[in-house]
């Protein structure tokens, strides 16, 4: 929102300076999407669309229940369905809903190149600010979840906000309002873990020996995290990374290369001058002349 | 086109237009460049219309530079090519950086410096335009993995400051020899200039009874049938 001040920033794409970020007395939030409550109805889906007023162009039945396949600049929120075989043969359907994660260290974030343009709250949220988005799809280089999608018509990157108008003053976000099974909940991140401990207990007590909470340290933990009755194994659950990161590729480029390439060319734009401030310049010399008059006199001469 | 009696025409018009299409097209793309790659310099930006306009623009002028470069390689490649006497010259490049040209090798129509400018930029080009196509999101982003679309972008940085180092040389250089400049904007030297610098070439010149840039191939021929 970038009308009102938030003065909350705790991160500010392709920033040196420290964004404004007085009010900072605030609790980190988390959305916890619980997968082993999930019945996969789209509620969340159609929320988000909802509230969002977002509307995807309809398109084809491609076998699935994925509807539509894959997010999209106005697709926010998507139920992924896997049918997955345990190792006795039992059928598990699982249901995920993917979306911006929320990483507490973004590589989205990390690798856009425009000030501003992504931004992070004291909450937690990453926020897109389309005023500052210049349409590079740095972003999607960036993140280690393939969330970011940029719009070809109007070259801005889009993703979930977390309802971020929404938890601004006070509410939940839209999917967690309409989930009729209480499988997304939203509170602060301290609150969500301790619940989410509690269903893992339960789901343990109930044979579901390896289930977990999603909350990856390799991006410092996210601010949307899943509770899965397969936690060992997250890449079965629609591709969800087992141990994400930003890639070594982005941080390589976004961490050393930057501050040494501009120190190269500083350097040889240096190099240069401290050669004509001691050197001094080539200047042809009147010997030079004489010497090539002569030889052009020579050649004219008759042989 | 008309140059000073007794000039030595270093360049002809088409070469000069060639290379001030590139090396326009290099500067733009340098500001745009640089503007995307480090924060301090995103104000760059400004100069093309603000972000997405930079954004929007920039494999534009790439693909023009590409093509532009393609014209100064077949113009230049023969004389560019790398011969024993660069050897020598370039084991003798700290009296040449010190302007204490004595004893060092005669050089042709261009010096290893030169050739080194020439051939760098001719690989880094190409390199920086096909990374370059892979990151173009707007027509390009469907054809490659993200995974590949990271490797690209890397090899896209990197190459691009190679390039720009090498261009600080060659801009450099074109300061550092006075008479330079005025070879590459209006196209012609004095012999003595000639004769300092590429001595080779003004040989060549000389006997085939040629103005310049190349040698009269009719004249070399009767003198060495």
């Amino acid at each position: 929102m970038p009308d009102l001040q938030s003065q909350d920033y705790v991160r500010r794409s392709a920033s040196t300076l420290t964004p404004p970020s007085i009010r900072n007395h605030e609790q980190e939030v988390a959305k916890l999407i619980d997968v082993s409550r999930c019945i996969g109805c789209k509620a969340c889906q159609s929320a988000c669309m909802e509230w969002n007023n977002l509307r995807q162009d309809i398109g084809y039945f491609e076998g699935s229940y994925d509807n539509p396949m894959d997010l999209s600049p106005s697709v926010w929120t998507l139920m992924r369905f896997t049918e997955w075989e345990d190792e006795q043969g039992n059928l598990e359907w699982l249901i995920r809903k993917d979306g911006c994660m929320h990483c507490e260290d973004p590589g989205c974030l990390k690798a856009c190149p425009a000030p501003g343009a992504i931004v992070q709250y004291a909450n937690g949220i990453v926020d897109f600010v389309s005023d500052n988005c210049i349409g590079c799809g740095y972003c999607v280089k960036g993140c280690p979840f393939n969330i970011p999608r940029v719009d070809p018509v109007d070259h801005k990157s889009y993703k979930c906000t977390l309802c971020s108008d929404r938890v601004g003053v006070g509410l939940e976000p839209a999917c967690v309002k309409a989930c009729p099974t209480g499988a997304i909940m939203f509170g602060t991140k301290s609150d969500m873990t301790d619940w989410a401990g509690d269903r893992i207990k339960d789901l343990k007590s109930r044979g579901f020996e390896n289930a977990g909470l999603y909350d990856p340290p390799g991006v410092s933990g996210t601010h949307v995290m899943y509770v899965l009755h397969h936690a060992d194994k997250p890449s079965i659950y629609a591709g969800l990374p087992d141990k994400p990161h930003i890639s070594y590729l982005v941080g390589f480029w976004k961490g050393l290369i930057k501050p040494v390439a501009l120190a190269g060319l500083a350097f040889t734009a240096l190099a240069g001058f401290l050669h004509w401030i001691t050197v001094g310049p080539n200047e042809v010399q009147p010997e030079d002349e004489t010497e090539a008059r002569r030889l052009l006199n020579a050649a004219k001469e008759p042989r | 086109m008309t140059y000073p009696d007794g000039a030595i025409i270093r360049y002809s018009a088409a070469s000069r237009i060639n290379h001030w299409i590139t090396g326009g097209c290099f500067v733009l793309l340098v500001l745009s460049g640089l503007s995307m790659f480090h924060p301090m310099l995103f104000f760059l930006s400004e100069l093309f219309g603000g972000g997405q306009w930079t954004r929007a623009v920039h494999p534009w002028i790439g693909v023009v530079l590409l093509v532009s470069y393609g014209g100064l390689v077949i113009q230049f490649w023969r004389d560019e090519m790398w011969t024993r006497d660069d050897l020598e010259w370039s084991e003798a490049i700290s009296r040449v950086l010190v302007n204490e040209e004595e004893g060092v090798p005669e050089v042709a129509r261009f010096n290893a410096g030169q050739k080194f400018v020439f051939w760098a930029m001719a690989l880094l080009i190409p390199v920086l335009f096909f990374s370059g196509l892979v990151i173009w999101e707007v027509y390009f982003s469907s054809y490659t993995t993200i995974e590949q679309q990271r490797i690209a972008v890397l090899i896209h940085s990197l190459a691009a400051i190679a390039a720009i180092i090498v261009w600080i040389i060659h801009v450099y250089s074109g300061i550092w020899i006075r008479g330079a400049m005025r070879a590459m904007l209006h196209g012609y030297a004095t012999p003595g200039w000639a004769y300092r610098h590429h001595r080779k070439w003004f040989r060549r010149l000389v006997d085939t009874g040629s103005r310049g840039p190349v040698p009269n191939v009719d004249a070399s021929a009767r003198k060495h049938p």
